[in-house]
């Protein structure tokens, strides 16, 4: 589904991944560990097409089709779904408002048929009892006064709802304690299907004892040093990432 | 939230033309001679058949106004404005013998309120709403007009208003805005041509949304209209205005005064959209829209509450303003004004605090694009005798972009010493951070823009009445187009 050949990439000039390659298929889930500054964030930036982050060479490829050269709403709609490591705040806008903008959005872009306001509305409270998510949070304005807990499992309702073939969860377990952290990766796991992967991103091992990848990599100066089994990340647990950087972890 | 939700949706089925309001509709019309004079001000008297104190009243304000300087109150750079070099009165000559009902009105004038999205004869049929239809320097038409006569409610043209209720225009013009208030205020109380009369009778709740919709057509001609809303006990009305004009190379001037009154419990709610054409991007052409509004509630327990949202005009200078005589009396405003391109915008409020327990409440959204200025400037006064006056201002800007600017002016002047007096002010940008997360979950660049600035501006525009709710979202969206990217 997702091919990843030789990228290159730089920010602001700076040469940050230095020849990726990566290939996820249907159904499997991904990990790619690292210490800090090894281009983690930079990958899940690249793949979402943000401004500012320029693939230099290589190229990726999402089901057969480069896709380094779409705008971010385009990738989206071609089903990248990028979980960021700071939900952003948007103050007077409710999540029923920007959840439906951003599906019919989508769906314009598939060339599918909008959601009118009632199809909208029973998809969505659909989804909220699926997730045990109270129909309150629907009200409120998009992430303004969550607890970083309430910001994630928005992000997995976001998910839910705009249902995409690839997700990306950009160290989504950034600052959570321990409850947040299995109510994240709870929700991840009952997103997982046979037609959708999930790559995760993260520093540490614990996110990987609930979302269980198939796969893990270690990136460590732009590029991917080693990969393995799930087994791959206890082993970092333990020795840190010192063999692959230099630097402790 | 239901009405948000449903605007943003109808958001997306906008078309994407900046000013879709900018055409001409091609009319043979009646003008006054070019310029202005003792005579231009006969002229107009006698075309509305005016009796005798109405013409020296004008007169009057005509003979001030040349005395007068320009407005110091503002931050703005406003071309010296030429007075002779426009027109100050032009009708459709079809209106000439006025018509009896919308079968004897110009086609050609029907066709421009469908075009303009108001389509009269539909308006006629659809309950809710009833329209004056101003164009240019008269009134087309009025709906519902019998409807509401039969609950005692008057709602007509001023120049009508002034042949069949003489005695309540004579009370009541000019007695919140003298002619003397400022310059434009003068010289519309010389020139005034058409507009819209209200009158709630006691106990009366206004049973729909009054409106009325102005348009400017002609080149080179001013519109000077003429507001006056009355309220009498224990009454309720809520009242709209629209505007738009015609896109034009040269500049046009819209001097209006707005007047209200309330009596004892009785409660107005005033809503403008005003979306007059902006100018082009390097500021050419585009409407002056010095306006003068002003209401009074002078019984206890009466409330003026002020919604506009302002996104057109070359230059807007504007302070929908509250005199809060009567003990308990509540002033309310609430203003979204967005600039782009060369606009420049310097608006508010005044709230005058003289009875006991006042209160007043101002939100100001101020959204800035382009190269263009907004400024929120507002007094907040307390007189000695308003013992308990109360005031709450909370002042928003949003920047757009690095070249625009936003400004902040508010004064505030207390007599008295158990006025309580809350200020809060904001200034931040659309983050690159919201828009990036906009645009991975699908939304496009410019439809995010348009997501971000309505939800800035949501505490205003749901006071807006449901109706208008969503004309104002579609603006707000497209005032903001081109200014990212």
């Amino acid at each position: 589904m997702l091919e990843i050949k030789n990228l290159h990439a730089e920010v602001d000039g700076k040469s940050i991944l230095q020849g990726i390659d990566l290939n996820i298929n249907k159904g499997e889930v991904h990990a790619i560990m690292g210490p800090n500054g090894s281009g983690k964030s930079t990958l899940a930036n690249v793949l979402a097409g943000r401004d500012d982050y320029e693939v230099t060479e290589g190229g990726i490829f999402f089901d057969g089709k480069d896709i380094s050269e779409l705008e971010p709403e385009e990738r989206a709609g071609e089903g990248i779904f990028l979980a960021f490591q700071y939900p952003v705040e948007i103050p007077g806008v409710t999540n029923t408002t920007f959840l439906k903008e951003a599906l019919n959005a989508q769906r314009r872009y598939r060339g599918e048929e909008e959601l009118d306001g009632m199809e909208f509305v029973k998809m969505i409270r659909g989804k909220t009892k699926e997730l045990g998510i109270k129909d309150d949070m629907l009200k409120r304005a998009v992430n303004v006064g969550f607890s970083g807990g309430e910001k994630k499992r928005n992000d997995i309702l976001q998910m839910a709802v705009l249902n995409p073939k690839l997700a990306v969860l950009d160290e989504t377990d950034s600052g959570l304690d321990i409850d947040a952290l299995k109510v994240v990766a709870e929700g991840v796991n009952k997103l997982r299907a046979e037609n959708n992967a999930i790559l995760v991103i993260t520093h540490y091992q614990r996110l990987l004892n609930y979302i269980v990848p198939d796969q893990v990599h270690v990136l460590a100066n732009g590029k991917i040093r080693r990969s393995g089994g799930k087994e791959l990340a206890l082993e970092l647990e333990e020795k840190g990432y010192a063999d692959y950087s230099g630097e402790a972890a | 939230m239901a009405a948000t939700q449903e605007t943003v949706e109808q958001v997306q089925s906008l078309e994407m033309d900046k000013y879709k309001y900018g055409f001409v509709t091609e009319i043979e019309s009646e003008k006054a001679p070019k310029g202005l004079s003792e005579d231009t001000v006969r002229f107009i008297s006698a075309k509305k058949n005016e009796p005798e104190w109405l013409l020296e009243w004008r007169l009057k304000a005509y003979r001030l106004w040349l005395t007068m300087p320009e407005p110091k109150w503002g931050k703005l750079e406003i071309p010296e404005i030429d007075y002779q070099d426009s027109y100050y009165y032009s009708s459709p000559k079809s209106m000439e013998d006025r018509p009896q009902s919308l079968d004897e009105v110009d086609p050609e004038l029907l066709r421009t309120y469908e075009k303009l999205g108001i389509p009269i004869k539909e308006q006629e049929v659809l309950a809710g709403v009833a329209v004056d239809y101003v164009f240019d320097s008269v009134s087309v038409a009025t709906t519902f007009r019998e409807q509401l006569k039969e609950v005692g409610v008057i709602f007509c043209p001023i120049s009508e208003a002034i042949q069949d209720y003489p005695e309540l225009v004579k009370k009541y013009l000019g007695s919140v805005v003298p002619a003397g208030d400022n310059k434009h205020a003068c010289l519309n109380s010389a020139v005034f041509t058409d507009g819209s009369f209200v009158y709630i009778p006691k106990g009366v709740r206004c049973p729909m949304e009054l409106s009325t919709y102005f348009r400017i057509n002609e080149l080179n001609t001013g519109q000077f209209e003429r507001t006056l809303i009355v309220a009498d006990e224990g009454s309720y009305v809520s009242y709209l205005e629209g505007c738009t004009a015609p896109q034009r190379d040269e500049n046009q001037l819209h001097a209006a005064v707005v007047e209200l009154v309330t009596m004892d419990d009785a409660e107005i709610k005033y809503s403008t959209v005003q979306n007059w054409y902006p100018g082009d991007e390097d500021g050419k052409g585009g409407i002056y829209n010095f306006v003068t509004k002003r209401g009074i509630c002078k019984g206890k327990n009466s409330k003026i509450s002020w919604t506009q949202v302002e996104t057109g005009s070359a230059i807007t200078w504007k302070y929908p303003s509250c005199i809060l005589q009567g003990d308990n009396s509540v002033g309310e405003f609430y203003s979204v004004a967005i600039t782009n391109g060369r606009q420049q915008a310097d608006t508010g409020t005044k709230m005058i605090h003289l009875g006991k327990n006042t209160t007043s409440r101002i939100i100001s959204k101020g959204i800035s694009a382009g190269k263009s200025q907004n400024t929120y400037r507002g007094l907040v006064r307390v007189a000695a005798k308003a013992e308990g006056a109360r005031n709450f201002t909370q002042c928003d800007s949003l920047l757009v972009g690095e070249t625009c600017g936003a400004h902040t002016v508010p004064y505030i002047e207390s007599k008295n010493r158990s006025a309580r007096l809350e200020h809060e002010a904001t200034t931040s940008k659309i983050s690159e951070d919201q828009l990036f997360y906009c645009r991975q979950r699908g939304i496009s660049e410019e439809d995010a823009v348009g997501l971000v600035v309505n939800g800035f501006c949501r505490e205003v525009l749901q006071e807006l009445p449901m109706e208008f709710a969503v004309e104002a979202q579609q603006l707000v969206k497209i005032s903001l187009e081109g200014s990212v990217g």
